[in-house]
């Protein structure tokens, strides 16, 4: 009987263009899962074959299957418990020796392979010969050769997919023969097949080898087992020590070397090596991309393209995309309840939070977009690696890894990154405890969000020195993210798995546009589907905390009270001119809104009509939608149009005088401006007051609400008084000491909730989350009150501490480079 | 003589791993293993870590992780 479905894994070395078969198979059917517990991506696909569903896992790359990598225990796990119909291991053909041996270990898991050396053309242009009959004769398995950047030998891959799948060709593939180990091997394959459960559901010879290898997880399971479980493991125990002592090698390199030995075997006679070997056109390329003057060079003219690029061009895009956005803003305010002259309907303030919240994220998809095509772009050229190995020295000083390098530029290592995609591509680092402090300090680095405060205060306090103290606080944030990493590796992440760093150095490839954008779009997706919709529904408990209470009765009685003092005012002033019977009709106060919306609806196209002939049809279609109100926008001369005109700029400004105080209020009143108040006593050695701490509370959502809420917080006096000189002329006792405390707090500001977000999915967990949101906090708080109580004791000016405390960390983080780690008890010499 | 020490530009042949479990895995299957020829290619610009080539592809790795790596500068060739 044939089974109509058909489950398929691909496993391959990194490099070797698994992920590119992957996409020729399964062309747009495919999409990203998880494995249980690891934050390994797990890509899944299907395609559909004379009738037959093909559901293809693309395994994470990995160069051997042992269990001290996550990938490889995912892939291995993979393999034995899911139980693929077939295992296509792809290979890279012009280094088909080193990719064998891969390939014996998944023949000792017993599981269908078929072999798939991939990239032929690079193989038959270095003037290799590679004999498939041959291969498939000596490894006992079909092997089908293949071309697939260019799709070539992909039908005849998917007919033996077919052949080998349903059962119709059978697989007998070739064991290696491990020499003086095969006896003891053949003894502990004795022991398990005669008592042990194990051997239903695992390869008896596959867990006999792995138990001389010494490997973790199947002790664990062997152990786990009552018969024979711990006795079984002492006597392998034993075993292992006498084979040491006898041979002089431990039992897993002599294992290894076996199996380096049979694929040299089989590449003797498989593959026709040409006489002369050119130097590789890599390594002609790393001469100067790994260059000691050049290197560094070329690594920083990528970064700056890659800002200039995304940062810089994706924002120049966002110029076109902003008004799609503001189409959804403005069509929500119009389905939305009209508001009144003072009341606000909650339903229209919530809607239009909620969408504003939401576009503030969807703006930035263009640049994004962008970001992670180019991030793809050096994926798959091979140049990530390179950067990893410039970089390395100077980051594994501080706990970080050379592969920290591209999250760090991403995040905003000088200023202006944003940590959502810096977080996200942690995910290639190797080393769980470096990944895990690169994902810690991310946030602490200068994205974009952060800089609009930066400005305004460098605007208001350092006016004289606005190039200084933009180069300080640009700079400051990596001298503060290195002694903080070094910190977090020494205490909270001391006992976090560590790996070696060895790393292929593969060859350069040319990427392709369908890769490069196919990863693009699926990353995208990933930030919107993840991302947006989780920061959408947290900004509904923002809201909450930030409109509730509410104003009180007796306060709303007051504001009720200025109202209507406002509108008497004008019906009084115009109660002469011939418009009074239009404005007072018999719903006076439905009326008076009428006119208030006209009247803002006209001023906001105005200003939106750009040229001359704009206005004008601006003024026509105002003029047809209301003839009655239309004098008292444009009075053109008529006296008594005059007057209503400048008694309604009075009624407007009085109205948003009074919604502003209300707002004021509200924030004062709310759950938010609560806490801001309840902390101050605390706050006030940093030089927060109740103000700034709400501001700093708010822009928990999104660092750009901070400088939001405090236009909020600090009401409009005069129209087009701008934000500075409110802010000056409201903080009378705020000094350039207080604004340096607080912008060095916003630099070691909690992450935004998306990056909150991207970092429980990056850790795996909700603990690292809180975490990565609470320490800043604390630190924050201890810096800032360090500069600002420390400088107010010792009399510095702004500009004092500025240069004191740069000074300070820059002792800190060259003295935490020397610091010493413990080292990894594996690396202690035996 | 271990491997940190050599220079870029030279050859040799390894002897011997001093070094087992994850370290000594990783080395074994990056084709880092006795009997194996290799050549050091180059350093990092800031001297650390190293790239060797072996047997037509190339592998970085730390001095710190090269020091398990005993290494016989005279049997080079
Ligand atoms: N010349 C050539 N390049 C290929 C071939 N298959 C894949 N590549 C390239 O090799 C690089 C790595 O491929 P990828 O599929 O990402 O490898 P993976 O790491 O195994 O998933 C990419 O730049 C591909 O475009 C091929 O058959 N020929
Ligand atoms: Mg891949």
């Amino acid at each position: 009987m044939k089974p109509d479905k058909v489950l398929l894994a691909l496993a391959g070395q990194p490099n070797c263009g698994k992920s590119t078969v992957f996409n020729a198979l399964t062309g747009a059917s495919q999409h990203v899962a998880n494995y249980p517990g690891v934050t390994v991506d797990k890509m899944v696909g299907w395609y559909k074959h004379g009738g037959n569903k093909v559901e293809v896992v693309d395994l994470p790359g990995t160069y051997s299957l042992t269990s001290y990598s996550p990938e490889e225990r995912v892939s291995r796990d993979f393999i034995l418990h899911e139980n693929p119909s077939v295992v296509v291991n792809v290979l890279d053909a012009s280094n088909l020796k080193r990719c064998l041996y891969l390939t014996f270990q998944l023949l000792e898991m017993e599981v269908p392979v078929i072999l798939n050396p991939n990239m032929m053309d690079v193989a038959e242009k270095r003037g290799m010969e590679i004999n498939a009959s041959v291969l498939s004769k000596s490894l006992g398995i079909p092997v089908v050769p293949t071309a697939m950047k260019s799709g070539r030998g992909k039908k005849k891959l998917i007919e033996a997919i077919e052949k080998v799948g349903t059962g119709e060709s059978a697989v007998k593939p070739v064991r290696i023969d491990y020499g003086e180990m095969e006896p003891l091997i053949r003894e502990i394959e004795a022991k398990l097949s005669a008592e042990s459960r194990l051997r239903d559901r695992y390869p008896t010879r596959w867990l006999a080898i792995k138990l001389m290898e010494g490997d973790e997880e199947v002790r664990k399971m062997v152990g786990e087992e009552k018969n024979p479980g711990e006795m079984l493991l002492e006597f392998v125990g034993g075993l292992r020590t006498t084979f040491e002592e006898q041979t002089g090698e431990t039992p897993e390199m002599h294992i290894g070397r076996h199996r380096y030995q049979a694929a040299e075997e089989v590449c003797k006679t498989g593959v026709k090596l040409p006489s002369n070997v050119k130097k590789p056109f890599s390594d002609r390329i790393d001469g100067v991309v790994c260059h000691r003057i050049l290197g560094p060079l070329f690594l920083v003219g990528v970064i700056w393209t890659l800002y200039y690029l995304s940062i810089v061009q994706g924002y120049n895009i966002t110029n076109y995309t902003w008004p799609l956005l503001a189409k959804i803003r403005s069509f929500t305010e119009a389905i939305m309840p009209a508001p009144g002259f003072i009341e606000i309907p909650i339903l229209r303030s919530f809607a239009l939070w909620f969408v504003d919240s939401v576009n503030a994220l969807l703006n930035y998809i263009p640049i994004f977009f962008i970001l992670f095509a180019l991030i793809a772009v050096l994926e798959d050229s091979g140049y990530m690696p390179r950067m990893a190995f410039i970089m390395d020295r100077l980051f594994s000083r501080y706990g970080l890894h050379g592969q920290s390098t591209l999250p760090m530029v991403l995040g905003g290592i000088y200023v202006g990154g944003c940590a959502v995609p810096g977080v996200m591509s942690c995910k290639g680092i190797p080393d769980d405890r470096s990944r895990l402090a690169t994902i810690l300090i991310i946030p602490l680095l200068n994205c974009l969000a952060k800089v609009p405060l930066y400005v305004l205060l460098i605007n208001i306090y350092f006016a004289q020195h606005k190039a200084l103290a933009m180069f300080f606080i640009s700079t400051i944030s990596l001298l503060m993210v290195l002694p903080v990493s070094k910190m977090l590796t020494m205490t909270v992440l001391r006992k976090r798995d560590t790996a070696p760093f060895v790393m292929e150095m593969p060859p350069y490839h040319l990427p392709t546009v369908r890769g490069v954008l196919g990863r693009a779009v699926e990353r995208v997706w990933l930030f919107i589907r993840k991302i947006i919709t989780i920061v959408a529904a947290l900004a509904v408990v923002i809201f909450v905390l930030l409109q509730f209470p509410g104003i009180g009765k007796d306060r709303m009685a007051y504001y009720e009270a200025e109202k209507d003092r406002a509108i008497n005012t004008f019906y009084k002033k115009i109660s002469a001119t011939d418009y009074a019977a239009a404005i007072q009709a018999d719903t006076p106060s439905k009326n008076l809104m009428d006119l208030v919306l006209y009247w803002e609806n006209y001023k906001n196209a105005r200003m939106m009509a750009g040229s001359q002939k704009a206005a004008s049809a601006v003024n026509k279609a105002f003029k047809i939608r209301n003839p009655d109100f239309y004098p008292v926008v444009q009075p053109e001369g008529d006296k008594d149009a005059k007057k209503v005109n400048r008694e309604m700029k009075k009624l407007v400004r009085e109205r948003k005088k009074i919604l502003q105080e209300m707002r004021k209020e509200r924030i004062n009143q709310s759950f938010l401006g609560r806490i801001g108040q309840a902390i101050e006593p605390a706050t006030q050695f940093a030089g927060f007051n109740w103000r700034v701490n709400v501001a700093l509370l708010s822009a928990f959502a999104a660092k750009e609400s901070s400088v939001a809420t405090l236009g909020a917080l600090y009401e409009q006096e005069e129209a087009g008084e701008t934000l500075e000189q409110r802010m000056a002329a409201a903080e009378t006792g705020f000094t350039p000491l207080h604004a340096l405390a607080l912008m060095l707090f916003m630099v070691l500001y909690p992450p935004c909730l998306a990056t909150s977000i991207a970092v429980k999915l990056q850790s795996g967990s909700v603990k690292w989350m809180l975490f990565s949101m609470g320490y800043p906090m604390v630190l924050g708080i201890f810096v800032a009150t360090l500069v600002f109580s420390g400088g107010s004791a010792l009399g510095l000016t702004g500009l004092q501490a500025m240069f004191a405390f740069y000074g300070l960390m820059l002792c800190i983080t060259i003295a935490a480079g020397f610091l010493k780690t413990k080292q990894e008890p594996s690396l202690i010499q035996p | 003589m271990t491997l940190d020490q050599m220079r870029p530009g030279n050859e040799c042949r390894i002897k011997y791993l001093s070094v087992r479990d994850k370290l000594g895995q990783r080395l074994m299957d990056m084709g880092v293993y006795p009997g194996r020829r290799l050549k050091v290619v180059r350093n990092a610009p800031l001297e650390d870590p190293m790239e060797i080539e072996i047997d037509g592809y190339f592998v970085s790795l730390r001095h710190e992780e090269a020091r398990f790596v005993e290494v016989d500068h005279r049997e080079a060739r």
